[in-house]
């Protein structure tokens, strides 16, 4: 698959609800002023950028130029790229692919979003078919609300067994300095919190946040010169699904997430990835999709996902920890979300997460959600890929 | 020099506001057509894999061939899934904020393999249920919009 790449620097803000200190283009160089930090980089070692947010949250349709003197782009080849929730994912897999071409040895993925300067859900609605579903559409709470419904009633599930996955969340952002939300939390807090749209209450979804992520991909030759403990890009996998959002096959597992999951696992030769993977950086969007979703990555039978939560296996001790940044539920910066999975993951195989480091990690997934439940899936390893 | 000592972040208020004119095509037209005049809900069957598309459009994306047989499907169905919105936000297509609660769902029409989004009568989330029968209610003066339906309505028999 072309040229090896690892991640070699990462960045990212101090996640808040408002950054009304800083404009965009500030708040983008100051999470990829910290990745080329980590790095060892300056901005001149940079042969391309790529970066992404949410179309119509700031009403910036080009941000690639719009945001130049932040991203570090100046007189060089920058893409944009934009593809809803799964953008930050997105931004990383295109940065692979530029190295991995072999006609780029040093790309910078940047994905950024400021929340706070408009109405999430009103920005949000604008994704859906202007005509057929933008009426009734009540955004990405309404919609995960009415995939939570059909979870409950096919798997069983209670509220009280989503609010774990929001508990376990906060407990982990806890120990991350950059993380938005860092406040434990209980399953009487999260049931107790107001109803946004039933059965989606105020602390089984993400919040919105102001910030920025940027990761450093360089090829093995560039690699071996700047660290000593890089992160190898494994496989990655992208799966879309339909237009309409009721045309998305619900029947079973999170379809796209499900196959993307197991491209990657068979081109790894991963069979048993509850054992083989060590860490996941899972885009849990609502405290329901972070519960049943974990059935999709394989991980257990479908519908057993809660079984795995309740006995810990989920846990920062357990045996394939979940989240230890805290994940979404504690950090929503839209358009960095993804990529923020992404450079946790790389930071667990580096051994560079500081409080909330598993010990040992060696092997990560990440993944994105978006748009009409499609899904991104990276595989990242401290081993140099064969 | 930078000002010394405190002094508020600003922030600069700003509105847009820009009609479009979405093309609905030969087939979304011809739905709401229907709509208007029978009221009456066509969907679209793919000559290859035999599915029933509501909203009719012209390509199947699983098969990747053009559909050209318009097949009646049912105003009545079941209740796949819903939800009841209690939060308030800006609704995007009439710039004010969107009146709350409001319930809607996702509805299998009968005849028809996608299912339909719309608005639901019922805001009361405990006297909905998945797998409820639910129907179609249409306005008494339509005139070819997605609200000529007004909303779906439980059958209570």
């Amino acid at each position: 698959m072309g040229q090896r790449v690892a991640i070699v620097g990462t960045g990212q803000t101090y996640h808040r609800s408002s950054r009304k200190d800083v404009n965009g283009v500030e708040l983008i160089q100051e999470a990829t002023a910290r990745a080329l930090e980590d790095a060892g980089l300056t901005r001149k070692d940079i042969d391309a950028v790529v970066i992404g947010n949410m179309d119509h949250f700031e009403g910036i349709n080009y941000v690639d130029m719009w945001s130049i003197d932040g991203n570090g782009g100046l007189h060089k080849p920058i893409m944009k790229v934009t593809t809803g929730g799964t953008t930050g994912t997105t931004v990383a897999i295109a940065a692979f692919y530029h190295v991995a071409s072999g006609l780029f040895d040093t790309v910078l993925a940047i994905g950024w979003e400021k929340n706070s300067e408009s109405d999430t859900t009103a920005a949000i609605i604008t994704c859906a078919d202007p005509f057929w579903e933008r009426p009734t559409f009540g955004g990405a709470i309404a919609g995960l609300a009415t995939g939570a419904l059909g979870y409950m009633h096919r798997y069983g599930i209670t509220e009280r067994d989503a609010a774990l996955i929001s508990v376990r969340d906060r407990k982990n952002a806890v120990k991350n300095p950059y993380a938005h939300l860092r406040e434990e939390i209980t399953v009487e807090d999260v049931l107790n919190s107001p109803m946004l749209a039933y059965p989606i209450k105020l602390l089984d979804i993400c919040p919105r946040t102001d910030g920025a992520c940027a990761v450093v991909f360089a090829s093995e030759e560039k690699a071996k010169h700047l660290t000593d403990r890089p992160a190898w890009i494994h496989q990655v996998s992208t799966r879309h699904n339909y237009t309409f959002f009721t045309d998305v096959d619900r029947s079973g597992r999170m379809p796209t997430l499900y196959e993307a999951c197991m491209e990657v696992y068979r081109n790894a030769g991963i069979k048993d990835p509850l054992h083989e993977l060590d860490v996941v950086e899972m885009y849990t969007p609502s405290s329901f999709a972070g519960l049943v979703w974990i059935d999709a990555l394989g991980v257990c039978d479908e519908g057993e996902a809660v079984k795995l939560v309740s006995d810990g296996v989920t846990e920062m001790d357990g045996e394939l920890p979940i989240n230890p940044s805290g994940g979404v539920i504690s950090t929503n910066c839209i358009g960095a979300t993804g990529l923020i999975r992404v450079a946790e993951a790389a930071m667990q195989v580096s051994g560079k997460a500081g409080e909330h480091q598993v010990p040992g990690a060696k092997t990560a997934l990440a993944t994105g959600f978006g748009g009409c439940h499609w899904s991104d899936v990276l595989l990242i390893s401290s081993r140099k890929p064969s | 020099m930078m000002p010394k000592g405190k002094y508020p972040l600003l922030t600069v208020r700003s509105e847009i506001e820009q009609p479009y004119n979405y093309s609905l095509g030969r087939y979304g037209s011809k739905l709401l057509k229907e709509l208007r005049d029978n009221k009456r809900i066509v969907g679209i069957k793919c000559p290859r894999c035999g599915h029933v598309y509501v909203p009719p459009r012209q390509v199947c994306g699983k098969c990747f061939v053009k559909m050209d047989e318009f097949v009646e499907v049912s105003s009545r169905g079941v209740l796949d899934s819903f939800t009841v919105v209690y939060f308030s936000f800006l609704d995007p297509e009439t710039g004010e904020k969107r009146p709350v609660p409001y319930g809607y769902g996702r509805i299998k029409l009968h005849g028809a393999d996608s299912e339909f989004l719309h608005f639901l009568e019922e805001s009361d989330i405990d006297k909905l249920k998945i797998g409820l029968p639910v129907e179609a209610v249409f306005r008494e003066n339509r005139t070819g919009s997605f609200k000529d339906i007004k909303y779906f309505r439980v059958i209570r028999e």
